[in-house]
């Protein structure tokens, strides 16, 4: 055990470090570099020069990478361009309420997903079953801001139910405050992981159904609700432990999409609005820590998938 | 390689459920290629779902290729005609520019369709050679370039994109080669993985011990292997690249007008959801579901035919 957390602990480090340097290019790739993205078009080349010397621009670039890589490990993400605060400090604002938002989306659809995906498995190439695998079908193949307009479209336009507006406001409080806006954008970020869970689900649980230990159970007359919950649930939701670890992107991306489907002041929206602002050292900052975010999620399901499950071992 | 690893692999397209069994059982016997493939494609063609999926990309294809052919529109210059609703010589009404709902779906979908196909051909093309490279010359080198693999996978694609578009003033050739350098991971680990298993099979130590070179071994045995896998892959990525291309538009980071895809008409048609205006949303919207679907139907029946292959076996 001790052996399998060193090694995947050492694969994430090195996952980090390739992340900073990918964060390095991306910020390399700016036509004109920092100095021009920063002093705009009109920039003399002796300003940038003076730019380029004052923030170690001119030096070679493994320092510069060198540089960089102290400042990240220091937390420090440079200064926005547009915001006038520190990366930091919006991200701090901004970053809880993403959190709220996935987080909730994310218990949601494994509510739904996992008795769902059991039925399915249990009731196979049933009435239900097929109704089920048709309706994942098609929320997994419909592009998920479209997925909320339409929602819009219906509750919030024509029904009047909920807003069509996620809760606005700063604070993490002022979110909590209005869970009746919070309706929609939680409802379209579950449907669409939901569409992906339910998948895995049903053929992790039909997968459990087929092994030899179910057999045995069913051979020494226990009951069908003991067989399922006692022996077949606990073994098929071993690998979802590894899925929603590794399911973290394209949650954050789902995320990203309903939160600007919504206007909902997260990182999300924050990261959208940096585009168009050509706010390069916000998104940085935002790739990076969504980044981190996914090595440490993804470690984190590993080692949760060697502790639920004993046979696994690295070799 | 761990029991984690296999099971990502398999999660991180679903192809790989299968992928092993068909690589341990058929490259062995060459000779039997021809009905194993005539097997493939009958229990292909016997699949209903796969039926529906071909006929509608062949419809999709049709309606944007040669629909502007018969039906003909002006989507050039714009008209005070418009949001009009469907009716009056408009069967689908008129957008917010005064253009023609319908025919602007056909020409909006001969990018969608391009960039689709453009995409998953790049990709296809880098990843399986990456994977290739990787798996078959395993140790330290295939650690390193897997790493690098792993850390592009943990940055979320969308972000990346979002990045380069913003960086760089999209155009359709830079769109397709900036989704194609973000969509090349995942057929690079699928191939890498079975690169991996089929380099130790026996029949490829009983080439090399009959004194077959590398090139040999990659091009008659571990592509063959391997193919079900890329091609499955391919058509995924296909759907993948239609719906990440609708995403970019919506945000705003596509093509710049007069350039029409399925996502920037939607994206268009978004402000005027509370106009109650839905021929703006409903069309374009059920264009791109159809066309996924169909692709990702015709996915699934050609990885489920090449699983059938094995259980008639």
């Amino acid at each position: 055990m001790i052996a399998f957390l060193v090694k995947r602990v050492g694969q994430s480090v090195v996952v980090l470090i390739g992340v900073s340097i990918i964060a390095f290019i991306l910020e390399h790739l700016l036509p004109g570099g920092p100095a021009k993205a920063i002093l705009g078009g009109r920039a003399s080349p002796f300003q940038i020069a003076a730019f380029n010397h004052a923030n170690g621009l001119d030096k070679p670039l493994w320092q510069q990478y060198g540089i960089y890589v102290w400042h990240l490990l220091h937390g420090n993400l440079g200064r926005s361009y547009k915001l006038n605060q520190t990366v930091n400090s919006v991200l701090a604002n901004d970053l809880p309420k993403s959190i709220l938002l996935v987080g909730s989306a994310l218990v949601l659809s494994l509510l739904i997903a996992i008795p769902i995906g059991v039925f399915q498995a249990v009731r196979r190439n049933g009435i239900f079953d097929y109704a089920a695998t048709s309706v994942s079908f098609l929320l997994y193949s419909m592009p998920s801001f479209w997925l909320g307009i339409i929602l819009i479209l219906a509750f919030a336009v024509n029904l009047h139910l909920f807003p069509a507006e996620a809760p606005q406001g700063q604070s993490i409080g002022s979110i909590i405050s209005d869970p009746r806006a919070m309706f929609l954008p939680v409802i379209t970020l579950t449907l669409v992981s939901y569409a992906s869970f339910t998948r895995y689900m049903r053929s992790s649980a039909i997968e459990a159904l087929a092994q030899d230990w179910i057999r045995t159970a069913k051979a020494k007359g226990l009951s069908q609700r003991v067989i399922l919950f006692k022996h077949m649930l606990r073994n098929a939701l071993i690998p979802i432990a590894t899925l929603v670890g590794l399911s973290l992107p394209s949650l954050i991306t789902a995320g990203i999409v309903t939160e600007s489907v919504f206007n909902f002041p997260g990182t999300g929206f924050r990261f959208i609005n940096a585009a168009s602002t050509e706010d390069y050292p916000l998104l940085l900052g935002i790739i990076i820590l969504i980044g981190v975010l996914t090595v440490v999620g993804n470690l984190l399901a590993d080692i949760t998938y060697a502790v639920l499950d004993p046979r696994v071992r690295y070799r | 390689m761990s029991k984690i690893d296999d099971l990502d692999e398999g999660l991180s397209s679903e192809g790989g459920g299968g992928n092993e069994i068909i690589g341990s059982t058929s490259g062995g016997e060459a000779h039997s290629s021809g009905s194993q493939l005539k097997l493939i494609v009958q229990t292909f063609l016997e699949n209903k779902l796969a039926i529906v999926g071909i006929a509608l990309v062949v419809v999709a294809t049709l309606f944007c290729f040669v629909g502007p052919l018969l039906y003909h529109t002006n989507q050039v210059t714009t008209s005070y005609n418009i949001t009009q609703p469907p009716g009056h010589g408009h069967p689908l009404g008129t957008d917010q520019n005064g253009y023609d709902v319908l025919g602007r779906l056909m020409v909006g979908g001969q990018s969608s369709l391009e960039i689709g196909f453009s995409v998953a051909i790049i990709a296809t093309f880098i990843g399986v050679l990456y994977g290739a490279i990787a798996g078959f010359i395993g140790g330290i080198v295939d650690t390193i370039m897997m790493r690098i693999v792993d850390t592009l996978l943990s940055i979320p694609t969308l972000l990346l994109l979002i990045y380069l578009a913003a960086v760089f003033r999209p155009t359709l050739k830079l769109l397709i080669i900036v989704i194609s350098a973000v969509s090349w991971l995942s057929p690079a680990r699928l191939v890498r993985g079975e690169a991996l298993t089929l380099r130790v099979r026996d029949y490829v130590k009983a080439v090399r011990v009959m004194g077959g070179g590398s090139r040999r071994i990659i091009v008659r045995h571990i592509v063959p292997n391997a193919i079900g896998t890329i091609v499955v892959n391919a058509t995924f990525q296909i759907a993948d690249a239609i719906l990440v291309m609708a995403v970019l538009s919506y945000l705003g980071l596509g093509l710049p007008p007069p350039a029409a895809n399925w996502g920037s008409m939607l994206s268009d048609g978004v402000n005027y959801v509370y106009d109650g205006y839905w021929w703006l949303i409903y069309p374009a919207g059920l264009a791109i579901i159809l066309t996924v679907v169909a692709f990702n139907l015709i996915g699934d029946a050609i990885r489920d035919s090449l699983e059938v292959r094995l259980q008639k076996r």
